[in-house]
């Protein structure tokens, strides 16, 4: 494993009762932007819930920053910041509640809470709206919030499970671009699953998933490269169209 | 300090929104506001009380049923906070919850404390009203009271969060609370003494006693009198550690991955 991946994961396999979702899967994850690409049912909500500890490992393994989750345990989830495709916003709450709430899961006070929120709140433009509650929120707005409070405790690593869902093309670009800023000025890595092949940019990493399978890994253009395509989009249809 | 602040946001996002269900907070008091008003004053002629432990003389019906609507307060809230995780789990949020840097067994313990004084908030506001209604305590007898409803609140809570384990929809959990409520709650001494279930029927009698429920309502009783009953006490400690520890598994990773 390179020394500078803060997240790999090692022959991963996990199975529904007799159903795979995930076969053998092996990936490091590299600084800044990576897309998970992957049609539904290709097992990209299996692998963010292996990877949150959300469910136990069957097979293989993950390491945080060269150590394995079964020995880190929940500590691990302190480097990890997570957008859920399903919303899981109190929406009775008001944002700055909804915000208070993971602060102190995360061990921050009150005060603490509002000062790591701020500067991100300013940056997804949401600093006058802190009262308000999240059932008055539109969703792209829910998922501004979200990225704010996966954001909030500074995380290394950022799982962005289908987080343009619900969004407009507009919302959905200008989404991506907030992220791919963060990339370059926090230096997190980043990995955002989607089904999406235009979320993908030419300098992004892009991980292919299909039926439990990873079936390339590389820059977009490298890929094309590769498989002599024109676009990440035939990459993708010719790859799984072979599964 | 991190566990002091997680513990805390469990118990403040519990009250945030028991304060924003207002409806939850008026179906609580009304409830058993109508069993000691309507129930229990159709009820005072028909059932005599004997002088039992631990009241010194006779007592009115209403007086009887207090500690077993206390009691129903929280049983009823400890199942609604179990509902409430199936809530959460269809909803999403628990995801928050379980992907924080905190064990699992904490959190739920936080959850089965918040809830508690959640339960012993709306018990408190039951008391004040069936004091202006004429049924009052000695000073001593709500503090005891109030220390034992808390052990009591936490056993309930503790088979809530089993239940909400294990039901994965919200539909299901409706069939549930029939199931495990309103049996646990007849089933016991809440509203009648055992002597009066033991005339009725020895097998019904035999149930209420190894009921958890009724020893809950008799540590209640007992020490809104400012007396100690022993075997309540240790039924209820027991079960307590029981339904927190098959709680604290049901809740396992493992479990979620069958989920």
């Amino acid at each position: 494993m390179n020394n500078n991946q803060l997240l790999a994961v090692q022959q991963l396999s996990f199975n529904y009762g007799h159903k795979p979702a995930l076969i053998d899967v092996s990936f490091e994850l590299p600084q800044g932007m990576t897309i998970l690409l992957g049609p539904n049912g290709a097992g990209k909500s299996t692998l963010f819930s292996l990877l949150t500890q959300i469910y136990g490992i069957q097979q293989g393994d993950i390491y945080f920053n060269q150590i394995s989750v079964t020995k880190l345990g929940y500590q691990a989830m302190q480097w990890l910041g997570v957008v859920f495709q399903q919303s899981t916003l109190d929406l009775d709450l008001t944002i700055a509640q909804n915000l208070y709430y993971f602060g102190h899961l995360h061990g921050y006070s009150r005060q603490q809470s509002l000062t790591k929120a701020q500067p991100l709140l300013m940056q997804f433009e949401l600093q006058h709206r802190l009262h308000e509650k999240v059932r008055r929120l539109n969703s792209g707005h829910r998922r501004r919030l979200e990225i704010v409070r996966a954001l909030m405790h500074q995380p290394k690593v950022l799982l962005l499970d289908e987080p343009s869902v619900g969004l407009d093309p507009a919302s959905r670009q200008a989404l991506a671009d907030v992220v791919r800023d963060l990339c370059r000025e926090q230096k997190i890595s980043v990995l955002w699953a989607t089904h999406l092949i235009e979320e993908a940019s030419d300098a992004d990493h892009v991980l292919i998933l299909n039926q439990g399978q990873l079936l390339a890994t590389g820059r977009s253009h490298e890929l094309q490269n590769r498989y002599q395509q024109a676009s990440l989009a035939e990459v993708f249809m010719v790859l799984t169209s072979e599964v | 300090m991190r566990y002091w602040y997680g513990f805390y946001g469990i118990c403040q996002r519990e009250l945030l929104r028991f304060l924003t269900q207002k409806a939850r907070f008026a179906s609580a008091l009304v409830r058993p506001l109508l069993w000691l008003i309507v129930f229990a004053a159709g009820f005072r002629a028909a059932l005599g009380i004997a002088i039992i432990e631990p009241y010194a003389t006779y007592i009115n019906y209403e007086e009887y049923i207090l500690p077993g609507l206390c009691a129903m307060i929280l049983l009823f809230n400890g199942m609604q906070s179990s509902l409430s995780m199936v809530y959460d789990r269809e909803m999403g949020s628990m995801k928050i919850l379980l992907t924080c840097p905190l064990p699992r067994w904490f959190l739920l313990l936080s959850k089965m404390i918040a809830v508690a004084f959640i339960s012993l908030l709306q018990v408190s506001v039951f008391l004040l009203f069936a004091y202006f209604y004429g049924l009052e305590l000695a000073p001593m007898g709500y503090f005891y009271g109030l220390l034992a409803m808390l052990l009591a609140a936490i056993m309930l809570n503790g088979l809530g969060m089993i239940i909400g384990a294990w039901v994965k929809q919200l539909e299901n959990f409706a069939g549930v609370m029939n199931f495990v409520i309103f049996p646990m709650f007849f089933i016991s001494s809440a509203l009648y003494p055992l002597w009066k279930m033991q005339e009725a029927s020895n097998w019904l009698y035999q149930l209420c006693r190894f009921n958890p429920f009724t020893s809950a309502v008799e540590l209640i009783r007992f020490a809104c009198y400012q007396h100690f009953n022993a075997t309540a006490f240790y039924v209820v400690l027991g079960c307590g550690i029981i339904f927190m520890l098959l709680a604290i598994i049901s809740f396992s990773t493992e479990r979620f991955n069958q989920n």
